[in-house]
């Protein structure tokens, strides 16, 4: 028997509104996952907390507001403190193809520009989970 | 015990969050949990937060678990919101209005969906329930979606039921009542800030009045939830419920209620997959067709579907 995906859908930072994690997040329930959303205005510490409680498979962060560089590798930095290492970490939203380099070399293990499809998104989840999904 | 049973039974959050996950998923490590540790269970007290759509119950839940930290207790939350039977997903989204109890040391939080059990829990709920108990917890809130009698499994598990509702349900408070009327032991209408919230307290009491057979009253308060206004006195008429229940034996009546069921569910669904696991298998779609086919009938075929998973006659 199959266990479904638990991902946590977060929007750290400031940014007013969150029109692009909600799309993400009924596409993932579409595709059978279970997604716990967080709502707006997250802090790095609210979001690792939560995905340590929900014992989430996947985190995924959407953010507008430009300051990826600086929250995005907070998280997984405090994840790793927390010795959380099985989760993986995406993200999404208005992100410069400058930046993934940086962003990937600090655990983020993909990113996903707007224009993306929510099928690839699933795709990606799907074959890049590290906890077995067979029980 | 092990690495993880000794996180477990000192609080710890991450340890919490697996013996959960694997409640939910109903393995077998979390029996095996329960088994060794079960006799440091029995301490928690259990509210059960129910009632329709929207109603502001995680709202009011955040406002009920701020007011009891403070006291100096540790709690935990569960809400369970329902998972789509068509794509088997869903989008549990109560810890919205529960943001910043999230980091707090003595509270632990965890969404589940319902993944097609009835009743309006989750299976693991009861595995859950224990763990959090084992835990340490002083309270345990389990948020339920329930609107008619479909989703009243509530009341077994929980010590105290509230029943959330909100003025402007109007007409759906008489079409929900045969639903509600027993279930809730404190009724709640939130959102008083509202035109209407006087007459939806009336209409509960009036209906509430009828009943004269019961030696609790259900109280009726009236809050806004997220003006934290009201809190301190359902905090003040849970703990006139438990005082009742203690006082007169049924909490102990109760609790050993929730014990048979928590026993015959966890066999009933060790039934359910057997049979889930049988009519995954290719036989059975073949041999549905041949009822298609009107070559057996569906009542042969079930006997020995039967018969093939139990070993004796239906
Ligand atoms: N006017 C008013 N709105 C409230 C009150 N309490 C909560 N709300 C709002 O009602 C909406 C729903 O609140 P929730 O706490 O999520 O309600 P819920 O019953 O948990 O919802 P579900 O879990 O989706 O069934 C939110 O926008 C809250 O801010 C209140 O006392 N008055
Ligand atoms: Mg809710």
């Amino acid at each position: 028997m199959e266990r479904p995906i638990r991902v946590l859908v977060a929007k750290p930072g400031l940014d007013g509104h969150d029109r692009g994690a909600k799309v993400i997040a009924r596409a993932l329930r579409e595709a059978g996952m279970e997604v716990i959303y967080t709502g707006l205005r997250q802090t790095p510490e609210q979001i690792v907390e939560a995905a340590i409680q929900e014992d989430v498979d996947v985190v995924a962060l959407s953010i507008l507001s430009g300051a990826h560089n600086t929250l995005f590798p907070k998280i997984t930095k405090l994840l790793k403190e927390r010795g959380v290492d099985d989760v993986l970490v995406i993200g999404g939203g208005v992100i410069p193809e400058e930046d993934i380099p940086f962003l990937k070399e600090h655990g983020i293990a993909e990113i996903f520009t707007p224009g993306t499809p929510t099928s690839a998104v699933i795709e990606y989840i799907k074959q890049h989970v590290k906890r077995a999904v067979e029980k | 015990m092990n690495n993880l049973e000794e996180l477990l039974v000192r609080g710890d959050k991450r340890a919490i969050a697996r013996a959960i996950t694997y409640a939910e998923n109903y393995e077998e490590k979390a029996k095996e949990i329960i088994k060794k540790l079960y006799k440091r269970s029995g301490s928690a007290y259990i509210i059960g937060i129910t009632g329709p759509p929207g109603v502001g119950k995680s709202t009011l839940t955040d406002k009920l678990v701020k007011n009891l930290i403070e006291k100096g207790n540790k709690i935990g939350v569960i809400a369970i919101d329902p998972t789509s039977p068509f794509t088997g997903g869903s989008i549990l989204g109560d810890r919205i209005r529960m943001q910043d109890l999230s980091l707090h040391p003595n509270v632990y939080i965890r969404s589940m969906g319902t993944r097609g059990h009835l009743g309006g829990l989750s299976k693991g709920t009861y595995m859950a329930t224990r763990i959090l108990d084992i835990a340490g917890m002083d309270y345990v809130f389990i948020e339920t979606v329930g609107v008619g009698q479909s989703e009243i499994d509530i009341v077994k598990i929980a010590d105290t039921v509230v029943m959330v509702l909100a003025p402007g349900l109007g007409d759906d408070v008489q079409a929900i009542k045969a639903g509600i009327m027993e279930i809730g032991e404190i009724f709640v209408v939130n959102k008083s800030d509202r035109e209407g919230s006087d007459k939806t307290v009336v209409e509960l009491n009036m209906m509430l009045d009828l009943d004269d057979t019961k030696d609790w009253r259900p109280p009726v308060v009236k809050t806004i939830a997220y003006e934290n206004k009201g809190i301190n006195e359902l905090i003040d008429k849970i703990f006139a419920h438990r005082e009742y229940l203690i006082a007169s034996g049924n909490l102990e009546k109760k609790r050993n209620q929730r014990l048979r069921m928590e026993i015959i569910e966890t066999v009933k669904n060790k039934l359910m997959n057997n049979v889930f696991e049988k009519i995954q298998q290719k036989d059975f779609d073949f041999k549905l067709q041949e009822v298609i086919d009107k070559k057996i009938d569906p009542y042969t075929f079930a006997d020995e579907l039967y018969r093939d998973i139990f070993n004796k006659n239906l």
